[in-house]
């Protein structure tokens, strides 16, 4: 445990270091941002104190975002070698995969603290439920834990970082948008499956305040399974051919 | 309280002296006839290409020992696997006790390893980056600051301490490299071509602190440069095709190519007679005339004699003047060239 905290904060400075972090922070709020207090169907449109459009821009944003922050976090290591160097310290490949994640993820977290202003003004402007909101950051955080596993991922799978973009990009859609599509033009059971597997269902059901355990399993299944997968792509060059 | 902090102090303190005193003593002591690193049968294959064929040998401690070959030799793909960054297909190491497949946690922890190429986090500062070698190593959280300080000064990077390392020139970088393969005091360190791409004072340096640390740490390193090999090692392994073609001391390894006694003569006298008087000696059995060396014989000895006082004797006997005589030693490069061809 300590040895991930270990990991992680070595990569969070880097990301704060390098132009990486503040990057993502400010496009993450300019856009969502923009998108909810200025543009369209903004908030004050809908003339109801809740952060559902907060939200819905979010989920399209750090879908985004999320991949350009894990793209480098295992390709950029491939491709200098510092892997090897990592892998011969006294840590084991779990604690470098588990570091790298939660780096990311608290650097998402630290984005997404930074719009709690949204909804302190908009709980001094009206009745706002609050359990909705929680709900819906909750959800939020969930769904950016599973990006993030997929894109560290696709980052272990390639040494050059654009692959790994477009991979996790490619592999995250799936759960965005194409499974929803799917479950809409499938009946039954089918359709069922392709319900379940898209993340935009539980994601809807957590923004309403209500947490059912399904949606849980669900995105902790992913979550793990990304970690898993990893971390036996990193221990590949153990493989005895 | 201050019962507390009385208590808290003296677990410090007794934590420094553990890790300063009884640690070098341990290599020297305890286990002085158990060897550091046994590797055994080892082979590593790439899809069909045998990387690493069938190696055994072992280290002891305090020992340097020069792994030489030409590229692609696998003299890294060993390193590798003794490091336990990659599992070998066949074989077993065991380093310090402890076997690789079972505590490759353990064997980390006693291992300092420079990989080929030196990769580094560039974008951290030099003074970070050891921090994080540190701490990730397990060094104890009230000695990191201490054994950082340490490695900067002996590894010279005093004045560029708090550049980051994509400044520094390749000769900088590979000194961060040796600071962070010894940040946590390890017994064995492992070093893939730590002189590659420095300038010849550099290298001199970096040779005296190998030499330094030898005196105390078992040493692996490699190198395709012979002389450098021959100046640093106790030992040397020359590996070509995944095989251990020749092991030993640098002498013992000259010996062994040398096999004949070799010296060149020059006699002052008529050139056919001295040429057939020379021949017709019992412990000669070849004798070739120099090129570009006019009146120079190189004679070969038979096996396991030296021809050196017949030489002489046979001088004196016909009357003639010896001008020089001198032993040719065999190269090193000689040696490498036989068994890598």
């Amino acid at each position: 445990m300590k040895k991930i905290w270990i990991i992680a904060n070595r990569e969070l400075a880097s990301y704060f270091d390098s132009l990486i972090a503040y990057v993502m922070i400010i496009l993450f709020l300019g856009m969502s941002g923009f998108f909810t207090w200025l543009f369209g169907s903004s908030i004050f449109l809908i003339g109801q104190a809740s952060l559902q459009v907060f939200f819905g821009i979010s989920y399209w944003t750090l879908f985004f975002f999320i991949p350009a922050i894990t793209m480098r976090s295992l390709a950029e290591e491939n491709r200098s070698g510092t892997i090897e160097l990592l892998s011969t310290k006294a840590v084991s490949d779990r604690e470098i995969v588990v570091g790298k994640f939660l780096a990311n993820l608290i650097l998402v977290a630290i984005a997404l603290a930074c719009t709690i202003p949204y909804y302190i003004t908009v709980a001094t402007l009206g009745n706002i439920d609050h359990g909705a909101t929680i709900g819906g950051y909750f959800g939020l955080i969930l769904m950016s834990s599973m990006y993030i596993s997929i894109g560290i991922f696709a980052s272990s799978l390639t040494n050059n970082q654009i692959v790994a973009f477009l991979l996790a990009l490619f592999i995250g859609i799936f759960f965005q948008i194409l499974f929803d599509v799917m479950a809409t033009s499938f009946t039954g059971t089918v359709g069922g499956i392709f319900d379940f597997l898209s993340s935009r269902t539980h994601y809807e059901s957590l923004s309403r305040g209500v947490i059912d355990s399904r949606d849980l399993i669900y995105y902790f299944s992913f979550i793990i399974a990304g970690l898993l997968l990893s971390e036996t792509i990193l221990s590949k060059r153990n493989w005895q051919h | 309280m201050g019962y507390r902090n009385l208590l808290k102090n003296v677990k410090t303190l007794i934590k420094r002296l553990i890790f300063s005193v009884s640690v070098p003593n341990f290599a020297s002591e305890k286990f002085i006839d158990m060897a550091s690193i046994v590797v055994e049968n080892l082979t590593k294959k790439y899809g069909d290409q045998k990387a690493v064929d069938d190696i055994s040998f072992d280290v002891k401690p305090g020992e340097v020992v020069g792994f030489l070959g030409p590229n692609g030799a696998g003299k890294s793909t060993t390193m590798r696997m003794v490091t336990c960054y990659m599992a070998p297909t066949h074989g077993k190491i065991t380093v310090e006790g402890y076997q690789a497949d079972e505590h490759p946690e353990e064997i980390k922890k006693k291992i300092g390893y420079l990989p080929e190429n030196n990769p580094l986090y560039t974008d951290m500062a030099i003074i970070d980056y050891l921090k994080f070698c540190a701490e990730v190593q397990g060094v104890g959280k009230d000695i990191v600051n201490t054994r950082v300080r340490e490695m900067v000064d002996i590894c010279g990077l005093n004045l560029e301490r708090h550049k980051k390392i994509n400044e520094l020139s390749k000769g900088f970088r590979q000194r961060v490299g040796l600071a962070q393969a010894m940040i946590h005091d390890p017994e064995v360190l492992i070093l893939d071509e730590p002189t590659s791409g420095l300038d010849p004072n550099q290298i001199v340096e970096i040779r005296n602190l190998i030499k330094e640390l030898g005196k105390e740490k078992t040493v692996i390193l490699s190198s395709h440069i012979l002389s450098e090999v021959e100046a640093t090692c106790d030992r040397i392994l020359i590996i070509n095709r995944g095989k251990i073609v020749a092991d030993g001391t640098s002498d013992t390894l000259r010996q062994q190519a040398q096999g004949q006694e070799l010296v060149s003569v020059k006699i002052d006298g008529d050139e056919s007679r001295v040429k057939k008087a020379l021949l017709g000696l019992a412990s000669v059995e070849k004798v070739n005339e120099q090129e570009n060396r006019k009146g120079f014989f190189l004679v070969q000895s038979k096996p396991e004699l030296s021809s050196r006082k017949d030489i002489f004797d046979l001088c004196v006997k016909n009357k003639w003047y010896l001008l020089e005589m001198t032993g040719i030693e065999t190269k090193l490069e000689d040696v490498f060239r036989e068994v890598t061809n």
